[in-house]
């Protein structure tokens, strides 16, 4: 054994690698990316792993290894497990054979996410356990429990970590090299793994009464816990745990209960941490899950004990907690003093907001750039999708009109179409997007004879959550070298009428490419092609001449790159940041804009 | 020891790299460790931060307001932001060169001169400045290690000057190790004349 020091999402790697896991498969998301990269740094005899093309495929593909008795591990964040419900809402039905953990990361606040969904309803949703960390080391052992509770009940369990607990380090102790389980293989039975109606009546039942069975086998669960006496008690789940517990630590008398397996609802344990309590308050995020159990519990053991929580004002609705909310929340409920201490800032000058921005030297802007001019003058509708382009919303760029979710941008630009043909319906796509939900849409749009430019950002990475590899790089997550797929083939086997594949940082040719298509009928594709910067490092830098330079500020206004400032009324480059993109030199109207070395 | 570390900036300006070199070395000396820093798409050119909690005390990734023993803060006004999280008698570590948000508007003035000041009125500080820091190393790249050899020469870090430089060579690519180890050199020479 040896101590690492390793992310919350390396935690649950290394847990299910001792678990002597056969299969991993995920699609990268934020904040759940680095599991499935971490398994990836252990190659080892037995176990495989991929980056799946969408979250859907890799349920499916982790499905048939916990048919074959093999431990399967599926990991994405919260929105992931939207496009994965299919296969889990049924296999939930049919169950496994192997364990089988579903790794679903829910991102409170949203800190890097569209929603605030919550898992844990999720897994209610679909009459499956669900494991709820509060801290990296608890998931390193959680996803080992979670392994053989799915391989106790031949049921899906899913794991919730939360941001916080994905991107916190700790030290875990962990073995030196792994073993993958040994498993029987596949055995044929058509009763049994092919879903029919008359099998989903007969396991519904079945489920239902061994979720009883499992609430009481978690009342044991050691990771269900309660600490203190008092008659009124804080219930939390998760990370919230962790700062409760952190404020609590001069209180041990406050009566702190933690549910580690919010379902199926640990009742057993719950009525005896609850003995004596008058009055609780239930610290979560996301949604009032516990408190909505809780007041279920109470309904039906006719107990007296109010419930605060979310539902009553006393905890923020929506947004993640801290170890502030924790003091703020608690105190108040608890009667414990609530000071400030620290420094005073009222008087401290108002900060710059920061909004996120595209890279300096992002071919993104260029593309943005490029599509805004051609349509300078006409209407038209831009519809983004999910990745580093969903940037392109900010001033001055202002070039994404709609985001929805992965792969609508494709979808939604063929709606707009068919409810105004006058304006121009142009999507914008990432390249792993178009691969992840993209090309259904794509022949959605030509077979519904829809008139539409789809452009593809093709930065040749999946960008903004790590630069993980996809199936246009030409190699997989183990770096094996696999055929390119072709962007372009796949928009003419569709029917794409035309195809035009440049280079962004061709002003002139990016521009012209976006008018010719909008000249022609039927969907119509460009490829913007060019490297992510912080894939493919430049040397090069550009540099604005002062003596030449006007002040005009267009650079500036046009194009918003943050290597470019004003100073002295004049445009200046931050040497650190620039990449040489050359996009500023091609806009300057004067020419004070020049390479260097 | 317990001490809790608050490091902040702008994305893409390398704080995570020095958080993770001082959690190592907190790590190398015996300590429980526990760190938490900003990514995804809020790292893309948006403040950022990482906490870095040394010690047996912590239960929670997150620094709560007021509990942080050192700031080390790699922009002027990102220090203003995040001084809350400073204890009263907590010490900040700040760089005096601005980072002009990229938009245009109120903020085109905005030098980092007042934020230095207000920091100054607050609390103990050491101002540095990364261009001259990082100048003899051709780029300000080097901020995030001249930065911890400051914190490590003004005797604010905790850790041994040793131990740092273990992890320095450790962490850091091999082609870049000789200008780092000089970069916190560097630094660690601004700290000691504090």
């Amino acid at each position: 054994m040896s101590k690492k020091y390793v992310m919350g999402n390396g935690a649950i790697a290394l847990g299910a690698l001792s678990a002597g896991v056969n299969l991993v498969a995920g699609y990268p998301g934020t904040p759940s990316s680095e599991i499935i990269e971490t398994v990836a740094k252990y190659p080892h005899e037995g176990t495989y792993v991929e980056w799946s093309v969408n979250e859907k495929a890799a349920m499916e593909v982790a499905s048939a290894a916990a048919y074959c008795g093999a431990r399967a591990m599926v990991t994405m964040k919260q929105v992931g497990l939207n496009v994965a419900s299919d296969p889990l809402m049924s296999l939930a039905y049919v169950g496994v054979k192997g364990g089988m953990v579903v790794v679903s990361a829910d991102d409170p606040g949203p800190i890097s996410s569209q929603t605030e969904q919550d898992t844990r309803r999720f897994a209610e949703f679909a009459r499956i356990p669900v494991f709820d960390p509060s801290s990296p080391e608890e998931s390193f052992e959680m996803v080992q429990d979670a392994f053989e509770y799915s391989e106790k009940y031949r049921t899906p369990v899913i794991l919730r970590p939360t941001t916080r607990v994905d991107h916190a380090y700790a030290s875990v102790d962990t073995p030196d090299s792994f073993k993958a389980r040994e498993y029987e293989g596949f055995v044929k039975d058509s009763k049994k793994w092919v879903i029919f109606p008359r099998l989903s009546y007969m396991n519904h039942a079945m489920i239902e009464k061994r979720n009883i069975e499992i609430g009481e086998d978690f009342s044991s669960y050691r990771f269900n816990t309660v600490s203190g006496s008092s008659e009124k008690a804080i219930v939390a789940s998760g990370v919230s745990y962790a700062y409760a517990a952190e404020f609590l630590k001069d209180h041990p008398e406050i009566r702190l209960i933690k549910v580690g397996t919010p379902y199926p609802l640990p009742e057993s344990f719950l009525l005896k941490a609850l003995e004596g309590v008058s009055e609780v308050l239930c610290f979560e995020e996301l949604s009032p899950y516990i408190e909505e159990s809780l007041l279920k519990l109470i309904g039906k053991h006719q107990l007296k004990i109010k419930v605060r929580g979310k539902l009553t004002g006393d905890v923020p609705p929506s947004g993640e907690n801290d170890a502030d909310s924790a003091r703020r929340v608690i105190s108040r409920f608890s009667g414990l003093e609530n000071s400030e201490s620290g420094i005073d800032c009222s008087e401290a000058p108002q900060p710059p907001a920061r909004p996120p921005v595209l890279c300096a030297g992002c071919p993104h802007r260029a593309s943005f750039y490029a599509v805004k001019r051609a349509m300078k003058g006409k209407k038209a509708f831009f519809c983004g999708d999910i990745g580093c382009y969903t940037l392109g919303n900010a001033m001055p760029l202002d070039m994404v009109d709609t985001c929805l979710c992965m792969g609508a941008g494709i979808t939604m630009a063929q709606g707009f179409n068919h409810m105004d043909s006058e304006a121009t319906a142009i999507s914008f796509t990432g390249d792993s997007t178009f691969f992840a939900s993209g090309i259904t849409g794509v022949v959605n749009a030509v077979y519904n004879a829809a008139d539409m430019i789809v452009c593809v950002l093709d930065n040749s990475t999946t960008a903004m959550t790590g630069h993980q590899p996809h199936p246009g790089t030409g190699r997989n997550l183990m770096a094996t070298p696999v055929e390119k797929i072709s962007i372009e083939k796949i928009l003419l086997a569709a029917g794409v009428k035309k195809v035009i594949t440049v280079d962004p940082l061709d002003l002139d040719a990016s521009i012209a490419a976006v008018k010719e298509c909008a000249e022609l009928s039927g969907v119509k594709a460009v490829i913007f092609k060019s490297p992510c910067v912080a894939v493919v490092k430049s040397n090069k830098k550009m540099r604005v001449d002062s003596e030449k330079c006007v002040g005009c500020l267009r650079c500036i206004k046009e194009i918003g790159c943050p290597a470019l400032s004003v100073s002295g009324g004049k445009a200046v480059i931050d040497e650190n940041l620039c990449t040489g993109c050359g996009l500023c030199s091609k806009l300057c109207a004067v020419g004070a804009i020049g390479g260097v070395q | 020891m317990n001490k809790d570390i608050m490091i902040c900036g702008v994305g893409g300006q390398g704080t995570v790299l020095a958080s993770r070199i001082i959690a190592a070395s907190a790590m190398d000396e015996g300590y429980t460790v526990h760190s938490a820093e900003t990514i995804g798409m809020a790292q893309r050119g948006g403040p950022v931060t990482s906490h870095v909690r040394i010690g047996a005390d912590a239960f929670s990734p997150l620094i709560p307001l007021g509990g942080a023993d050192l700031l080390i803060a790699f922009e002027p006004s990102e220090a203003v932001r995040n001084l809350k999280y400073l204890k009263k008698d907590g010490f900040v570590i700040v760089n005096s060169v601005p980072m002009k948000p990229t938009s245009l508007g109120s903020s085109e003035d905005y030098d980092g001169k007042a934020e230095i000041a207000f920091v100054r009125s607050r609390c103990g500080c050491l101002v540095v400045d990364s261009e001259k820091l990082c100048a003899p190393f051709g780029s300000s790249k080097f901020f995030n290690v001249a930065v911890l050899g400051a914190a490590s020469g003004s005797g604010k870090l905790g850790l041994n000057k040793e131990t740092v430089c273990e992890e320095i060579v450790k962490i850091v690519p091999e082609r870049f190790r000789e200008k780092n180890l000089a970069a916190f050199e560097a630094g660690y020479k601004t700290g000691e004349e504090r």
